[in-house]
């Protein structure tokens, strides 16, 4: 095995994979100058503007995955904990000795430049998750493991959601459900939670005594199919029972929500008066944005909605708005299946791997890009709520970029290993 | 406990389906959440075309660019209408910030207080008006003004400039004939879509008539506006805008000297004087007595001005006399009968009539003044024999060649009505009355079935029902003139120096009356030429020129006679044909006579010999106390 390692450091890399991240990232160069286009700084590399800038960002994110690809693979293993401690002790740290911006303080600055340890948080989190469930001890079905890999996923979430005020960053976290679920985590579990969500929505949304009303009905049907044993009965009333509890329970906790946190509920699920000028103003203005790209889009730079600032954030988090103006329907979906190809892509990758720990950490990398893209662009197409997380690889930002590209280059260096001893 | 958790578990369900595997399971939860992205993107983008409006409304703002008025020219490239910049500051209420706009700064700027400000904001608001729509927050500021807000303005969001163009009159004439402009209301939008409210757009005389080609076409800039409102220029370099076409220039028929010169002489009179080119029907001069200045119904004042104008009951200056005034013709028509009763083979040059101090058929109504009795024709017009012409028309109408008299005397109508009488000349002038030629049913309805020539006798000296229009008056002076044609009055002659323009073609068609016979006018015409060698106005001769006349005193009930004078000039080839009426002045000798004849003088010889007359008719005023 030794003698595999003096071969070049591309030696087995995944083309396919590299250049699908080329494209995207620069893809993105291209929006963010659209998005924040100066006619007085046209030039793409002046670094006065944020393009300029994300030029660096690309540039540095390049020599990350050299470096990365060049550091032996071992080395992520061998350090996942230590990698996994220090970024912990880092976003710990943050608050203390980082400066506030737009009410987090969650930020190192360094003149115009700044960086987010919490979004690196992300690849540390998933090599330690790797890291132990690729223990050969370990199953994730003993309920004490579960706890501790929950544990390791809750604690960097709380401290990015309590200490930082980023939700968006820690909600993030969230993700990692689908590697549990690929390493042994009960499908029911998933199930559970996906019919808890539409409940939860349900009773936002339905009259709760209807809503009642159809469960019991379902509970009753449900007789009509199963053997109406002892046992049966009691599972099906305890389940309508919690399903009920749940719809009350729903109602109750929105009853008690700021104003301004029901309004974002209210934003999310289209219901009473929204006031497009303000809560709504985000999303409405993203649809806009989209909406009026039609089918071939308004052009390269022709975007008005975006250009001209009507829709907020328009670099970070609504840069697909730019490509919705600009490059309309196909340029949109292009982007969407780009993403995806991506991220099934990295799935087959992972599931390729004779490595437990490069597989677990396959399906972190997919679940991660997953969760963003999802989040993102539903968002600004008003199928999610408005959560502040970037499109990966499009959207301005050096912590992002440079954090998507260690997950991502981790993996595909892991991966170019992939025929070597288990690990 | 195992066994409820076992009753829980649905996890069968996923067994028996196709995703055995979790890969799978994953893999298809991705792609179908892709999937459900781009059929949301192909609805929003593709099916669903509100977004494309919205973002038009907020992105785009339509600026619309209003084209220069056409200027108006007389007959000798003079000026008689031209534009002067204005500025409207609109306001567009829902742009204005709720929170940080300086109403203080803003009311310091525009020069009003804040209570003005705060009435002109809710009239901003309210219907018509609403937040949503621009309307005009300070109408037409002068270049000066508009100057020393225009680098501050852009600080007031919700407040823009339109500029748009004011007319100004040089010379302060002609203030009937070329109308006024006003701002087009609900039912004018309505009407005719190419208006916004508040636009302009010609409300009477020829700004009226030749609206649509003085107007030009308005113009639309799409510019892109930022989220601050800001414009960020125009949208796609200009692709969808469209230019402001200016409006044509008019060259008018008018002679502008003519006109003030007769403006001058009619001042202080109530009357009009109307001076026609019999050759092309062109009208020289169209004067109206009292008039005003144009100057008075423009800009920000207008609206008071033309109250204190049309509050002005005794002189009444906004009423345009010319064309909807109407006078009883009197002895004018005597020019009509004398044709009308040649054409019906009842007339000659040698046929006399008695005269006893009136018509002695009617024991002397209508009256006549003191003369040689009987006549011939030729001198019964120079003598305007009221009598005389009492027997023609009742020969007319009594024509043993129709039936009976109804059959005579409708034929009668029809020839009087071929010169143009009892129906619009169909000028290009906005308003005209239809004078009146009395019908027969209307005369069955006042006299019953079996009225007589002795009941409607004085129709015959152009009295009674009948009635006729000065711009009428002065046609009928062009029908003789040239014996026995005419061209329709009208003031334009080119548009956009074009004086072939499809527009003009029926002032190009020749019109003949009913009395063809070129002799039957040589006699009229030497009638008219005896009134003014011996007759009724041997006092007004033109040295050096050579012309017709009729005198003519129009009877009045509501007080003292018009005086009325007709006359062309010169006798051959004629060049001007002039009608001048002049209220309560008594005989046509008198007052209209001298306005008419140094008109002439005026146009044909661009001098006066007569000013002793000339300072007498200026200086007369037969307004004060006349009512
Ligand atoms: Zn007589």
């Amino acid at each position: 095995m030794r003698e595999k390692s003096d071969k070049s450091i591309f030696y087995n890399i995944d083309w396919i994979t590299v250049l699908m991240y080329v494209v995207l990232v620069l893809m993105g160069w291209a929006n963010i100058y659209a998005a924040v286009y100066n006619e007085e700084h046209y030039i793409i590399t002046d670094i006065s503007q944020k393009y300029g800038k994300q030029m660096i960002w690309i540039g540095t994110a390049f020599l990350l995955a050299l470096i990365v690809l060049i550091i032996d693979e071992n080395f992520y293993t061998a350090f996942a904990y230590v990698i996994y401690g220090l970024f912990m002790l880092l976003i710990i740290a943050v608050p203390f000795l980082g400066r506030e911006v737009k009410g987090s303080r969650s930020w190192f600055r360094f003149g115009d430049f700044g960086l987010q340890p919490a979004e690196f948080m992300k690849f540390a989190t998933n090599l330690a998750i790797a890291k132990f469930l690729s223990n050969q001890n370990i199953k994730i079905a003993d309920y004490r493991n579960t706890i501790i890999t929950l544990l390791m996923l809750f604690v960097p979430m709380v401290i990015i959601m309590k200490l930082q005020n980023e939700t968006g960053l820690a909600i993030v976290f969230v993700a990692f459900i689908f590697t549990l679920y690929r390493e042994g985590l009960s499908v029911n579990y998933l199930l559970l939670g996906f019919l808890a969500a539409i409940l939860f929505i349900l009773a936002l949304l339905v009259n709760n005594i209807f809503l009642f009303a159809i469960i019991g009905i379902l509970c009753s049907l449900s007789l009509l199919f199963i053997k109406r044993s002892r046992t049966n009965l009691f599972v099906v009333a305890l389940i309508g029972i919690v399903a009920c509890g749940m719809v009350k329970g729903t109602s109750t906790v929105y009853e008690h929500l700021e104003p301004h946190q029901k309004i974002r509920i209210d934003v999310l699920l289209g219901r009473g008066t929204v006031d497009l000028k303000k809560e709504g103003y985000n999303v409405n203005q993203a649809k806009i944005a989209i909406g009026s790209g039609g089918f071939l889009g308004k052009g390269y730079l022709q975007g008005t909605q975006t250009k001209y600032d009507f829709v907020p954030e328009q670099d970070t988090d609504f840069i697909f708005c730019t490509v919705g103006e600009e490059w309309g329907f196909l340029g949109s979906s292009l982007v969407i299946i780009l993403q995806l190809t991506l991220i099934i892509r990295i799935v087959f990758m992972a599931e390729r791997q004779r490595s437990p720990f490069s597989r677990i950490y396959g399906y972190g990398v997919a679940s991660v890009l997953f969760f963003h893209l999802t989040v993102n662009i539903g968002m600004t197409i008003g199928l999610a709520p408005v959560i502040g997380i970037p499109l990966p690889f499009f959207s301005y930002g050096g912590s992002s970029l440079w954090s998507f590209t260690l997950l991502l280059f981790i993996f595909i260096k892991l991966d170019s290993h992939r025929l070597q001893i288990l690990r | 406990m195992q066994r409820i958790i076992k009753g829980l578990s649905i996890s069968y369900f996923v067994q028996v389906s196709l995703f055995k595997e979790k890969k799978y399971l994953i893999m298809g939860m991705f792609v179908l959440v892709g999937l459900l992205f781009i059929a949301r993107l192909f609805y929003i983008q593709v099916v669903d075309n509100s977004y494309k409006l919205d973002a038009d409304n907020q992105a785009f703002r339509k600026k619309t660019e209003f084209p220069a008025r056409g200027y108006i020219y007389d007959r000798n490239n003079k000026l008689l209408v031209y534009n002067e910049a204005a500025y409207d500051v609109m306001v567009l209420p829902k742009e204005i910030s709720k929170t940080d706009f300086d109403t203080a700064g803003f009311c310091e700027l525009m020069g009003i207080t804040k209570e003005v400000f705060l009435k002109k904001m809710k009239k901003a608001i309210q219907a018509p008006n609403s937040p949503r729509k621009e309307s005009v927050f300070e109408k037409q500021l002068s270049p000066k003004d508009y100057a020393s807000i225009q680098e501050h303005l852009y600080r007031y969001k919700g407040f823009t400039v339109v500029s748009r163009t004011l007319r100004k009159y040089p010379n302060k004439t002609a203030a009937h004939m070329l109308g006024y402009i006003g701002e087009a209301d609900k039912a004018m939008t309505e009407k005719d879509p190419y208006y916004n409210e508040g636009d302009y757009i010609g409300i009477s005389g020829i700004e009226k008539t030749y609206e649509n080609v003085l107007r030009g076409k308005k113009g639309m800039r799409i510019m892109m506006v930022d989220v601050h409102n800001r414009e960020k220029g125009s949208y796609l370099n200009g692709l969808y805008d469209t230019m402001a076409v200016p409006g044509k220039t008019l060259t008018s028929t008018l002679d502008l000297e003519l006109q003030m010169y007769g403006e001058l002489l009619m001042q202080n009179k109530s009357g009009s004087a109307v001076a026609i080119d019999p050759r092309t029907g062109e009208i020289l001069a169209l004067v109206t007595s009292p008039g005003y200045d144009p100057n008075l119904l423009v800009g920000r004042e207008r609206t008071k001005n033309y109250a204190a104008l049309s509050l002005d009951t005794l002189a009444d200056p906004l009423y345009n006399r010319a064309t909807m005034a109407s006078y009883p013709p009197g002895s004018t028509f005597k020019l009509v009968m004398a044709l009308i009763g040649q054409q019906m083979g009842l007339l000659g040059a040698e046929t006399r009539y008695p005269c006893a101090h009136g018509y002695p058929l009617l024991g002397g109504r209508p009256a006549c003044h003191p003369h040689a009795s009987p006549l011939a024709l030729e001198a019964a017009i120079g003598a305007s024999c009221n009598s005389y012409f009492s027997f023609v028309f009742k020969s007319v109408i009594e024509d043993k060649k129709f039936s009976d008299l109804y059959q005579a005397y409708a034929n009668w109508r029809d020839i009087v009505m071929s010169f143009n009488i009892g129906q619009r000349t169909g000028s290009d002038l906005a308003n005209e009355l239809k004078g009146n030629v009395p019908s027969i049913k209307y005369y069955n309805k006042i006299f019953g079935k079996s009225w007589k020539a002795s009941n409607v006798i004085s129709l015959g000296i152009g009295q009674a029902e009948l009635l006729v229009t000065p711009l009428q008056n002065a046609n009928i002076v062009a029908i003789i003139a040239n014996k026995g044609w005419y061209y329709t009055p009208h003031i334009v002659k080119a548009v956009g120096g074009n004086a072939a323009d499809t527009l003009l073609d029926r002032f190009r068609v020749k019109h003949y009356t009913m009395v063809k016979d070129t002799a039957f006018y040589r006699v009229v015409i030497r009638g008219m030429t005896d009134a003014v060698e011996s007759g009724t106005a041997h006092s007004l001769q033109i040295n050096g020129i050579d012309y017709c006349a009729k005198t003519g005193t129009a009877e009045n009930p509501h007080g003292k006679s018009h005086s009325v004078f007709v006359a062309f000039a010169p006798r051959e080839n004629p060049r001007i044909a002039i009608a001048v009426l002049v209220e309560n002045a008594g005989a046509g000798s008198k007052v209209a006579g001298p306005v008419a004849t140094l008109m002439m003088e005026k146009y044909l010889s661009g001098k006066i010999s007569r000013t002793d007359l000339e300072k007498r008719i200026i200086e007369e005023n037969l307004i004060a106390g006349s009512h």
